[in-house]
């Protein structure tokens, strides 16, 4: 059978793309790499462009094999992987409003990002000049008796973020759901591209700041990748360190959250209390609430003093403690059960489908989990497991969420007891020629895969950041399928996707 | 449940006395707000947030201001559905392209008088967003600013002092 190790071998090697190799390939080895996504031989980790070529990122999770394809489209157009493979309609759709590259042969040709309100089209390619005075969306058409519409956004009710919500409901039942994103697009990899390494590092903790140790570490990682160096030791624990604290912070208030939105405000109290506490402590260890430019290529900006560790052994202690009596709460409140048990059920054949990230693809059966990937990072120095559940409803994925916060706080006691002294930081050197990396790293919400190339003065030239929220928000749409308008809230909470780290 | 709410009745809230030692701020906020507020609002601000397009770390900070420690409702101030109830838009980030429209029309739906708090170093001068295509590039561009609160984000307590400092100016410019 023909594989990935095939179109590798057949194709142009590109020197100097590191950890993981990157070919160009020919139409025909891009249509066999998508064909392999598509038969669920291999995950797409992701597909982005570049003025006259676009990349596709396959991976293997055991034996773990990544690789990126490249595939030059001089004329402007490529072969739709979409075509074959859903989860690449929205990129593809992506690549087109920013590059201009046109999917052959795709099946939904709508600009996804671009609003028309831009003052010009394709801004990464051509860049032709427009009035900006907006387009009409083509929302897909509804047909049936007694169907309503329910128009939701972009501001919501709640403080959230921008997005729009098309909601086609038979009573009380959804009958589909359409979300139109692209509201946050702010253009940071336009913004990057020609911007130097510091700069590039701040915009990339701002592409989701839930998450923006998880990108600071992802970009970091890619850039010391591309110039063949490796954070120092205690950099990399405290790396861990950090992002480990992000995860227990997002999985309370998530958790908090979604309990609220089922009307158990206590729940919300109980973790807000507990949240705060861990946002207190990190800026007391770490001198930012969120941790944010904490993470910087070359290492950290802020070493960890025997007041941060005693604050966050305590810390950990506190969330330690607490958290029994709300498992127990959660696990005992009926009513709340009611809401959560059987809600907005994800099929693991579509999660796995599109390679769903995080606790949305662990929560039915997916067991990826970026933590697991050989790296820099020392998680192979420490004992934690793939925190799994099959039913893929929005019960499982709080279950994996309350798990993964008790992992956590076992991983920070771990990392406290072994972190190594020494250097926090290294001066980077200049890239001597052309030079590429890549970064995939374990959010709080799933996979971040970073992919850059720095030239030799040290500029960054491409830079994609791809939030697992790519191959998230497609399925929220699946699973409030035949469930009730009411629960929308508790799936969506509970799926918590990144409109700013979608939009870009 | 019954275990937790025993609990609650004999453990000491968590939520901050005003003022506390290590948190004084929070405790003359509350005293000031309290003035201010009275005399011209009748203790009661409802805010509406606007998200134009920020990175969300503005929003985690907001949503803090509701924890059992910030407790924004014993100033007066809370958190509304819609325009249609509010005093103050909230705005975070450095207003998309995309999202102009939604703030002016969010703004138009807002009753007089009204108040625009710009929140956060993006909704100000558009932050490290600025200069980009798909971004205006702050917040005074689409629509009048009353307050600025600075920060990348702002913590819970400079936003709270920053709300204020609005009530604060809020009766010579508006009223």
């Amino acid at each position: 059978m023909t594989g990935l190790s095939d179109i590798l071998e057949t194709g142009r090697h590109i020197g100097g793309h590191n950890p993981w190799p990157r070919v160009v390939v020919d139409a025909e080895g891009w249509n066999l790499a998508a064909s392999l996504a598509a038969d669920g031989l291999y995950t797409m980790l992701g597909l982005w462009g570049e003025s006259d070529v676009v990349h596709m990122a396959l991976a293997m999770q055991d034996p773990l094999e990544i690789a990126v394809l490249s595939l030059p489209c001089p004329d402007g157009i490529f072969p739709s992987v979409g075509h074959h493979h859903p989860p690449a309609i929205r990129l593809e759709r992506a690549i087109q409003d920013l590059f201009g590259l046109k999917a052959e042969g795709a099946t939904d040709v709508r600009p996804w990002l671009d609003h028309g309100r831009w003052g010009k089209r394709e801004p990464l390619g051509a860049a032709r000049t427009d009035v900006g005075l907006g387009d009409v969306y083509a929302f897909l058409p509804v047909e049936g008796e007694g169907l309503h519409q329910i128009p939701v956004g972009p501001v919501h009710a709640g403080i959230i973020e921008p997005g729009h919500f098309r909601f086609t409901a038979s009573g009380e039942t959804v009958v589909r759901l359409e979300e139109r994103l692209g509201y946050t697009h702010k253009a940071t990899e336009n913004l990057m591209a020609g911007a130097d390494i510091a700069h590039a590092a701040k915009l990339a903790g701002r592409v989701s700041g839930d998450t923006t140790v998880a990108y600071a570490i992802a970009f970091a990682q890619a850039v010391e990748t591309a110039l063949g160096v490796v954070a120092p030791p205690r950099a990399q624990w405290l790396r861990v360190l950090m992002i480990e604290l992000e995860r227990i912070a997002n999985h309370l208030g998530d958790f908090g959250a979604i309990c609220n939105d089922a009307s158990f405000a206590i729940m919300l109290a109980y973790c807000g209390i507990l949240r705060e506490r861990l946002l207190r402590v990190a800026n007391i260890a770490f001198g930012h609430r969120l941790m944010m430019d904490r993470v910087v290529p070359g290492g950290v900006a802020a070493d960890l003093s025997s007041e941060g560790t005693s604050a966050i052994l305590a810390l950990i202690a506190e969330i330690r403690a607490r958290i029994p009596a709300l498992v127990k709460l959660y696990d005992g409140a009926t009513s709340l059960q009611d809401r959560t048990v059987s809600t907005g059920r994800l099929n693991p054949a579509l999660a796995r489908q599109f390679g769903a990230g995080g606790f949305v693809g662990r929560a039915a059966g997916r067991t990826f989990d970026a933590r697991m990937f050989p790296g820099p990072l020392p998680y192979d120095a420490l004992d934690f497991q793939v925190v799994t559940r099959n039913e893929g409803d929005v019960n499982a994925r709080v279950w994996v969420r309350i798990e993964e916060v008790t992992q956590s706080l076992e991983l920070i006691d771990q990392i406290l007891g072994q972190l190594p002294e020494g250097i926090t930081r290294i001066e980077l050197p200049n890239a001597r020629d052309v030079c590429e990396g890549m970064a995939i790293v374990e959010g709080f919400r799933g996979d971040i895969l970073v992919w850059l190339r720095v030239v030799a003065d040290g500029r960054i030239t491409r830079c994609h950041l791809r939030d697992p929220s790519w191959f998230q928000w497609p399925l929220l749409e699946a699973i409030i399928e035949g469930n009730i308008v009411a629960d929308f809230p508790l799936c969506n909470k509970s799926f918590n996707c990144s409109y700013s780290g979608h939009d870009l | 449940m019954l275990r937790l709410l025993l609990e609650g009745l004999i453990r000491s809230p968590v939520t901050e006395q005003a003022p506390v030692p290590e948190d004084r701020a929070i405790g003359e906020l509350a005293e000031a707000m309290r003035n201010a507020s009275r005399r011209y609002l009748g203790r009661s601000l409802a805010i509406r947030e606007v998200d134009a397009g920020s990175c969300n770390g503005c929003e985690l900070e907001i949503h803090a201001l509701s924890n059992p420690y910030y407790d924004l409702e014993r100033f007066g101030l809370r958190f509304v559905a819609s325009p249609r109830h509010a005093d103050v838009l909230l705005v975070t980030g450095p207003v998309t392209k995309n999202m102009k429209e939604a703030l002016q029309r969010t703004y138009s739906a807002t009753a007089n008088p009204k108040w625009v708090v710009a929140l956060g170093d993006c909704a100000i001068d558009g932050g490290c967003f600025a200069g980009s295509y798909a971004v205006i590039g702050s917040v005074s561009e689409v629509i009048p600013v009353d307050i600025q609160i600075p920060g990348c984000p702002p913590s819970p307590t400079t936003i709270l002092k920053g709300l204020l400092a609005l009530l604060e100016r809020s009766p010579v410019q508006s009223m």
